[in-house]
């Protein structure tokens, strides 16, 4: 049993398919690449997991059961968090405090002011923002944005955690950075479905890849055996 | 410890301060004027409005015009009431059925977004007042009704009692994880909602607990009125004042809010005594003026001000 | 053709550029290559009227643009692209496209211009009808090249143009901006993606911290032992 799965899910935008027909499945343990076009429902298949968007039909299971029918903070309550793709911090609080909020509401029970904030500070080291404790969010630069909001959904200690697009934007350096991160983050035993362009990251991060075009799942596989999919190589790849 | 001098600091003395003044005003029944045990209950009435106001739509920048029905409630509930319970009794009704209304109008509403909001809020307050009065006409064959009589002295002493509860329960929401997580909602509400925040729960929950407040509020001030009906019961007074008020104040700060409303009442005061003809006048005069030149309001001015002696720094509030 | 010099900008207090000096040649790209927080956005906003700098002047074909206002600096033929495209996002596609085009020079040739911009990006003629903000994140930045382009300009400054993009669109891209400025536009870069930027540029600057630490022809950058370190990860 995968630790999260999905089939047939479908979702509409007027009379356009955003997602049709999508059948996915992330194992636990693993780091899954989503990759694609742009408009081909990435960002969209992720919100109909996280319950931002809901099906038009199609089932989407967590650890077994089915979640189609939850509610944002219920699913997070479950042990699934995810990052957004246009970040959303919350600009006019500290960074800690962002973190602190994922603490206190997530999955931890009855957590103390001191616990919260240490757990907060504890995940901006992990991350890598210990110097930016009491920066107001909106002052951190896209990049740092970004890491902010990993830790927020770390703090809710999640077992499934859905990044979006994290390495947009950031050097190669910061790339190989964030590419660390990843891999710290599958160590502590959590399952990672990311969405990525940048694809010196996701060929070497990922265990497996899967590839959306127009909505619909169009190849999935190895890095290797993706990249050199035609089909993909046409679509998204070019070269 | 550094820390605990810190603290000390920052809540012993302005605890002791409160006390102070918290002991002077209740005592103030004896040795001050009439007028003045009138006029502060006033000013008590628009702290609590104008606090309760902030509690909500603070944070979550939905902008409520129901002060006014949750008010207005409370002063129904005294009315009908008044008569037959005791007074705290009444009083303590009052808050909770206007917080039972709030909590079925939030539920139904608080989805609405923006402007939307704004503007249902005011309807209904349109609509509970037109219900009453057509069921007043149609039933009970009179309008209006009479409200037990309080010497202004007890009115004074509750409105002081009230005040200090809506203020203690503001600023410990507002330091509590709770106040941070509605602060959340207000600035990234899907954000807010996937990392465990119910955001519904926590919008309905405290527009229910603000309306308490003005409906206790609403039915001690009914007290002093001895006669209401539903014109005067549910007024939009009641609603725009208190949003200026905050406005005026500043919303970021709880301080701000209840200077806002405090010189604000009492602008009002003077302008209506000294220059009854013109006071509407230099009232707006004096809200555009602070509008162009004190965007944040009175509190944000401050911060400004020390920001710059000081040297900069967060100020947390 | 546009021309900086000495330029210091301040965001309120704190010193964001210290002495910026560099220059645009006609027909040109040029690059700014830089980590998040460098201060490339910051010197943008200088130079499209956003921000005032506090020293230095700013020409644009010989005259002085530091304090005129955005708009005016748009009429005289400086397009604009954000990081992250930011779209009008009650408008449709065609309305963003639109929008782009309200200089009076190029609101005359707007029905030849969306000619060449859905051929450049097909996908936007697709999705002509639609409202911006249901289309996807990269769409956004397409769609902000596509209405900078409708301006007409004599100068693109592109802000990132790469962000957000598939691998397939950003070859188009980078061969997007070498056809334009075969059309003669003249091209203003900034870049995370360092190689693809400097192998199409001609000439390059490295802002770190507010100050330029490095300039010149991009070949040459491309060998520097610190590029090829802090921004290449080699």
């Amino acid at each position: 049993m995968s630790i999260l799965e999905g089939q047939g899910v479908t979702k509409y935008f007027g009379g356009l398919a955003a997602v049709s027909n999508v059948d996915f499945h992330v194992d636990q343990g693993e780091i899954v690449g989503l990759i694609g076009p742009n408009g081909a429902g990435k960002t969209t298949l992720f919100g109909l997991i996280s319950a931002a968007v809901i099906p038009n039909s199609g089932t989407i299971r967590f650890k077994g059961e089915n979640i189609t029918s939850l509610k944002p903070h219920q699913i997070c309550k479950k042990g699934l968090a995810r990052t957004f793709q246009s970040v959303k911090v919350f600009s006019d609080m500290s960074v800690l405090n962002n973190v602190t909020l994922g603490a206190h509401f997530g999955r931890l029970q009855r957590v103390s002011e001191a616990r919260a904030t240490d757990e907060a500070a504890r995940l901006l080291e992990f991350v890598g923002l210990t110097g930016k404790a009491k920066v107001q969010a909106k002052d951190l630069t896209l990049a740092n944005q970004k890491l902010l909001e990993v830790a927020r959904a770390l703090a809710t200690k999640p077992e499934v955690l859905l990044l979006d697009e994290i390495m947009a934007g950031l050097n190669s350096t910061e790339i190989t950075q964030a590419m660390e991160l990843v891999s710290k983050i599958r160590a502590q035993g959590i399952t990672i479905f990311m969405i990525e362009h940048v694809m010196k990251a996701i060929m070497s991060v990922c265990d497996r890849i899967m590839v959306l075009d127009h909505g619909k799942k169009i190849a999935e596989g190895t890095p290797q055996e993706v990249a050199t999919s035609k089909t993909v190589v046409e679509v998204y790849l070019g070269e | 410890m550094n820390w605990r001098s810190l603290a000390l600091k920052s809540f012993l003395l302005p605890g002791v301060v409160l006390l102070i003044v918290l002991i002077i005003m209740a005592a103030l029944p004896s040795f001050g004027s009439k007028y003045s045990i009138i006029f502060l209950s006033t000013i008590f009435m628009y702290i609590v409005l104008t606090t309760g106001w902030v509690m909500f739509s603070g944070p979550t920048r939905q902008i409520s015009l129901a002060t006014a029905v949750f008010f207005g409630i409370g002063i129904y509930v005294a009315a009908i009431l008044g008569m037959h319970l005791p007074l705290v009794v009444m009083v303590l009704v009052s808050g909770l059925i206007s917080s039972v209304m709030a909590l079925m109008v939030g539920g139904l509403t608080l989805r609405l977004k923006g402007v939307y909001f704004t503007i249902f809020t005011f309807g209904l307050l349109e609509l509970i007042k037109n219900l009453i009065n057509w069921y007043e006409v149609t039933f009970t064959g009179t309008r209006g009704r009479f409200v037990v009589v309080v010497n202004n002295n007890t009115i004074y002493l509750y409105m002081l009692a009230i005040t200090g509860l809506t203020l203690l329960t503001a600023f410990l929401i507002r330091r509590s994880k709770y106040g941070l997580a509605l602060q959340s909602i207000g600035e990234q509400e899907e954000a807010a909602a996937h990392i465990g925040i119910n955001v519904t729960v926590m919008k309905v929950s405290i527009f229910a607990i603000s309306a308490f407040f003005m409906g206790a509020a609403g039915a001690v001030m009914a007290t002093r009125w001895t006669y209401i009906d539903p014109f005067m019961a549910f007024n939009m007074n009641y609603s725009f004042t208190p949003v200026l008020m905050a406005i005026f104040g500043g919303v970021g700060q709880l301080g701000g809010v209840v200077i806002g409303a405090i010189i604000f009442a009492y602008l009002e005061q003077i302008l209506i005594t000294q220059y009854p003809y013109y006071y509407m006048l230099l009232f707006g005069l004096v809200m555009v003026i602070s509008m162009l030149f004190l965007p944040n309001g009175l509190a944000g001015m401050v911060q400004k001000w020390r920001a710059r002696t000081v040297g900069g720094g967060n100020v947390h509030s | 053709m546009l021309e900086v010099r000495n330029v210091d900008a301040f965001y309120g207090k704190i010193q964001a550029l210290w002495d910026i000096c560099l220059l645009v040649s006609e027909s040109n790209i040029v690059a700014l290559v830089g980590s998040n927080g460098a201060g490339k956005t910051t010197l943008v906003n200088t130079i499209t009227g956003l921000l005032r700098p506090a020293a230095g002047s700013i020409s644009f074909l010989g005259q002085r643009i530091d304090s005129l206002p955005t708009h005016s600096i748009v009429e005289l033929g400086i397009s604009y692209v954000p990081q992250g495209g930011k779209v009008f996002p009650e408008m449709t596609v065609r309305e963003n496209l639109e929008m782009g085009a309200y200089p009076f020079h190029a609101w005359k040739q707007k029905d030849d211009t969306f000619q060449q911009v859905y051929e450049i990006f097909p996908r936007l003629m697709e999705r002509e009808k639609q409202l911006a903000r249901t289309l996807s994140g990269g769409e956004h930045q397409m769609l902000a090249i596509g209405r900078a382009l409708m301006s007409k300009p004599k100068l693109c400054i592109f802000d990132e143009p790469s962000y957000g993009l598939a691998p397939l669109l950003v070859k188009e891209m980078f061969e997007t901006i070498q056809n334009l400025r075969k059309q003669g536009i003249t091209i203003f870069l900034i870049e995370q993606n360092v190689r693809h930027s400097l192998e199409i540029a001609d000439r390059a600057y490295v802002l770190e911290n507010g100050r330029l630490c490095l300039e010149g022809d991009c070949a040459e950058l491309l060998q520097s032992d610190h590029v090829r370190k802090a921004y290449m990860g080699l």
